[in-house]
């Protein structure tokens, strides 16, 4: 077994070399590159679980922001009926007194219309006696030769429109 | 040593000086660079070039740094389970240690025979397998009584011991504790020469059946080749478990020395 046979002669320079070549080892790769590679996976874990943070916190933000909204919605939803509402009412009071106002205008209208045509009936009434008059004293001044007194022939005339 | 025919299946464990440096010294003692030296060289640097591959240090890993990371990341959860997060700043060490048995173990194995060049797994010698298991086990008692001073030593009395038992139950535990180094490395020993000798047995096999005749080539010969291919599977395995195994006794070693139980 060349491991026990050899050993006087080759432990001190299996010994040298192995501390050698593991001291290379430890102090350059072990201390000098290994925690860089693993700060780096360290950073990119950190990150990611930063990441996962903010956007976790980025949803709850938004759930926040959506329960705010739903409920400035609801509010000012409210707020809108109640001005439909309120705007619904004066209308409907507006209207209700304009139509009062112009019923009456109406009324007045249709009354002194009414006067008037009562006036010019009466006028035109008065006036058609007067020419069937004229026209009775003329025609029984034709027939009889009999001047007709003015009274007489108003009375007549009287009579026969009464009866129509 | 047992020889089968000509193949000496120990042969692929000796250790030669390379290069012409059979007697370079320092203190009068040898420092001979070897195969075994080369290959820690080649595990140190084939190790370097897989981490340095891994330092782009994008947000977004390609599969190169993704690797890389995994190892580190791997290291770092096996420190984290058994230390705790005090288990971070051990996390250099453990890499190291994990990273350059587990190559070593693997470079052991190429099959580089084929090329005509001489495959060697130091991890296969206890010379190198206990520095590095003092080396673990230098810091458990450096850690150990930096940290609790003489208080490291209530590690030998575990929890509820009752009072006429410690003076039984300190040395058993003592003993056992003096005797980490020793299972650490002689694991690792045992492990990858117990398998190396096995393929070498099995390729003694193959060629000597076939040269005694294709009868015993076919039947023999080609048993102990199917067989080969499914050990060489299996010590792909055990290079990886062994590694594993090494890095995780130390980081439980560590854990005592961090928080005694």
């Amino acid at each position: 077994m060349p491991q026990i046979a050899q050993i006087a002669e080759t432990y001190s320079s299996q010994i040298f070399w192995l501390l050698l070549t593991f001291g290379f080892v430890f102090f350059v790769i072990g201390l000098g590159m290994v925690p860089k590679v693993q700060g780096t996976a360290d950073a990119r874990d950190a990150k990611i679980s930063g990441d996962l943070d903010a956007a976790k916190a980025a949803f709850a933000r938004a759930d926040e922001v959506e329960a705010d909204y739903r409920a400035r919605e609801a509010e000012s939803r409210a707020a809108a009926q109640a001005v439909l509402a309120k705007a619904k009412a004066d209308a409907a009071k507006d209207s209700e007194r304009k139509l009062a106002a112009a019923d009456a205008e109406v009324a007045s209208l249709i009354s002194a219309a009414e006067s008037r045509i009562q006036a010019a009936s009466n006028a035109a009434m008065a006036q058609i006696e007067t020419v069937a008059v004229d026209a009775a004293r003329d025609m029984v001044a034709r027939i009889s030769g009999v001047e007709a007194t003015e009274a007489a022939a108003r009375n007549a005339v009287k009579a026969a429109l009464a009866h129509g | 040593m047992a020889e089968s025919g000509k193949i000496d299946p120990m042969h692929q464990f000796a250790i030669e000086p390379l290069f012409g440096t059979d007697h370079l010294s320092i203190g009068g003692f040898n420092i001979a660079f070897t195969n075994s030296a080369l290959y820690m060289v080649a595990a140190a640097v084939v190790l370097w070039i897989f981490v340095v591959g891994g330092m782009k240090r994008e947000l977004v890993p390609g599969r190169w740094q993704m690797a890389v990371e995994y190892m580190t990341g791997f290291i770092k959860s096996l420190l984290v389970a058994n230390v705790g997060e005090g288990g971070k700043k051990y996390i250099p060490y453990v890499f190291s240690l994990f990273m350059f048995i587990l190559l070593a173990n693997l470079l052991g194995l190429l099959p580089l025979g084929l090329l005509g060049l001489h495959p060697f797994t130091f991890t296969s010698h206890f010379t190198a397998t206990g520095v590095l298991a003092i080396l673990s086990f230098s810091i458990v008692l450096i850690v150990g009584f930096w940290k609790h001073g003489l208080h490291f030593f209530s590690l030998f009395v575990p929890h509820g011991t009752p009072l006429p038992m410690i003076p039984v139950i300190f040395p058993i535990e003592l003993v056992s504790f003096l005797v980490r180094p020793f299972s650490l490395g002689l694991r690792l020993f045992v492990a990858m020469t117990a398998g190396h000798v096995l393929l070498k047995v099995l390729a003694g096999f193959v060629i000597n059946s076939s040269n005694a005749g294709l009868g015993y080539g076919l039947t023999v010969g080609s048993a102990s080749f199917l067989l080969m291919i499914g050990i060489s599977a299996l010590e792909v395995l055990v290079a990886v478990i062994q590694a594993y195994v090494f890095a995780l006794l130390t980081s439980v070693y560590i854990n005592d020395a961090e928080n005694l139980h």
